[in-house]
């Protein structure tokens, strides 16, 4: 039931947005994230956008999980 | 340069390789979540670990944790000629004591699947005669969805909306599975989008109260497998903290306006799970504010005596201390066509995901 699906905000009309997933849009709700942006990455649950995806963090996990593997060549 | 599934190989290829060589005795890991639970299987990460590392699912289904006495509530509502029930899809086919509201569906009770809480209220804005429940069933991920959409309502001027909560806080449902003890939990895989919402402090207890390591986890297969490799590499180490390995999506204080809006409509209340009992402050309650779209207080109803049926054995399932294939129901009198226990309907059920995903290794 958890299930949140990552989404990029392409619109905003006050307490809503247009969100595009995998090319097909669909209007969310941002009531639970009202400082989000036209550009960001939200997760998206039962209607709601409920989180942005920092997108410098995932960068980051990635280039430390990059480095871990690295060290075992 | 290489590819980016190659990469993701490599780093598998590294999680497995620490993950083999760090558990050196038997660890039981918990994953809370029951999306956890279904990326498990999906990716296959059991076939990837070492016999050591055992995964067990908790309390992490909020349709699996609802209790009987909620679906009897919901049934007799549904059998009242004046009320609309809306519901998320995965609720229709849980049995109650004696009846679900699919059964009475096709009695012809108006029961209307909805994909956001929000769909409720268009539901009530067109049928102005009519009463629309909402069931308000979900972790702490899907219940500022139903508190916003109480607020929506009363801003709509809505006078027939009302919600019918079973909303439960996972927190609490730890504390009580550590206190019982039973289900032997070395660590903890904590619920990413449930974290989304409530950040890193309420999980603390499980290291500072119980030594209990606890990774915050996402749910792509890496995100999985680096969780595993973090609780292993701490239980190896003789360690127990929290850590975040979801960071791109949890921030450590979650999301403090989702917690406002959850919290202006709900208070913090006893809720009965499944299996485990009443749990103190693990669920939440309409305010009294809100009373008027609360259904039990605007518009009580008479349910049925409570039964459970004596086989299944749910409840144990849901306390990490029986597996599937333990249940004598299970594969057999009960399947997802013909489900006995809630385990078995929603998709995210520990016993409809062995069912489905275990292909026959149960039978083992």
């Amino acid at each position: 039931m958890c299930l949140a699906v990552p989404a990029k905000i392409i619109d905003r009309q006050d307490m809503m947005a247009t969100v595009e997933v995998s090319g097909v849009t669909r209007r969310v709700s941002m009531m639970l994230l009202p400082d989000a942006k036209v550009g960001d990455y939200v997760l998206v649950h039962a209607g709601f956008a409920i989180q942005t995806v920092d997108e410098e963090e995932a960068r980051r996990t990635l280039e430390l999980l990059e480095e871990l593997a690295g060290h075992e060549e | 340069m290489r590819s980016k599934a190659e990469d993701s190989r490599r780093l598998a290829a590294f999680f497995q390789g620490e993950i083999a060589r760090l558990a050196t005795r038997p660890v039981r890991l918990m994953e809370v979540c029951g999306t956890h639970t279904v990326a498990i299987f999906k990716a296959g990460i059991r076939q990837l670990l070492p016999e050591a590392v055992e995964l067990v699912s908790g309390p992490g289904c909020p349709v699996c944790v609802t209790p009987n006495g909620y679906l009897d509530t919901a049934v007799a509502y549904s059998r009242r000629g004046d009320v609309i029930i809306a519901t998320f899809g995965d609720m229709l086919r849980v049995p109650g004591s004696s009846s679900s509201l699919a059964a009475e569906q096709a009695r012809g009770a108006d029961i209307r699947i909805v994909y956001s809480p929000l769909d409720s209220l268009a539901i009530a804005a067109a049928a102005p005669a009519k009463k629309v429940i909402f069931l308000a069933v979900g972790f702490e991920t899907t219940a500022p969805t139903a508190a916003a959409t109480v607020l929506a309502a009363e801003q709509a001027g809505l006078e027939n909306f009302y919600v019918l909560s079973a909303h439960k806080l996972v927190p609490p449902a730890l504390r009580a599975l550590l206190t019982a003890g039973g289900a032997r939990v070395d660590g903890f895989l904590l619920p990413g989008h449930v974290s989304a919402i409530i950040g890193e402090a309420p999980y603390r207890f499980l290291a500072e109260e119980f030594a209990v390591p606890g990774v915050i986890a996402g749910f792509e297969p890496l995100d999985v497998l680096q969780a595993v490799y973090l609780l292993v590499k701490q239980i190896a180490a003789g360690e127990a903290t929290l850590a975040n390995q979801y960071r791109r999506v949890v921030p450590p204080d979650g999301n403090p306006a989702a917690r406002a809006v959850l919290d202006k409509v709900y208070e913090e209340a006893d809720a009965a799970w499944r299996g485990i009992g009443v749990i103190p402050a693990s669920g939440l309650a309409v305010r009294d504010a809100y009373r008027r779209f609360d259904a039990p207080a605007a518009l009580p109803v008479e349910a049925e005596e409570t039964r459970d049926h004596p086989g299944c054995r749910c409840g144990g399932v849901l306390r990490g201390e029986v597996r599937p294939a333990e249940c004598p129901l299970f594969g057999k009198a009960c399947t997802p066509e013909r489900p006995v226990g809630s385990c078995m309907v929603s998709v995210e059920g520990t016993c409809a995901a062995w069912y489905k995903y275990g292909a026959g290794r149960w039978q083992a």
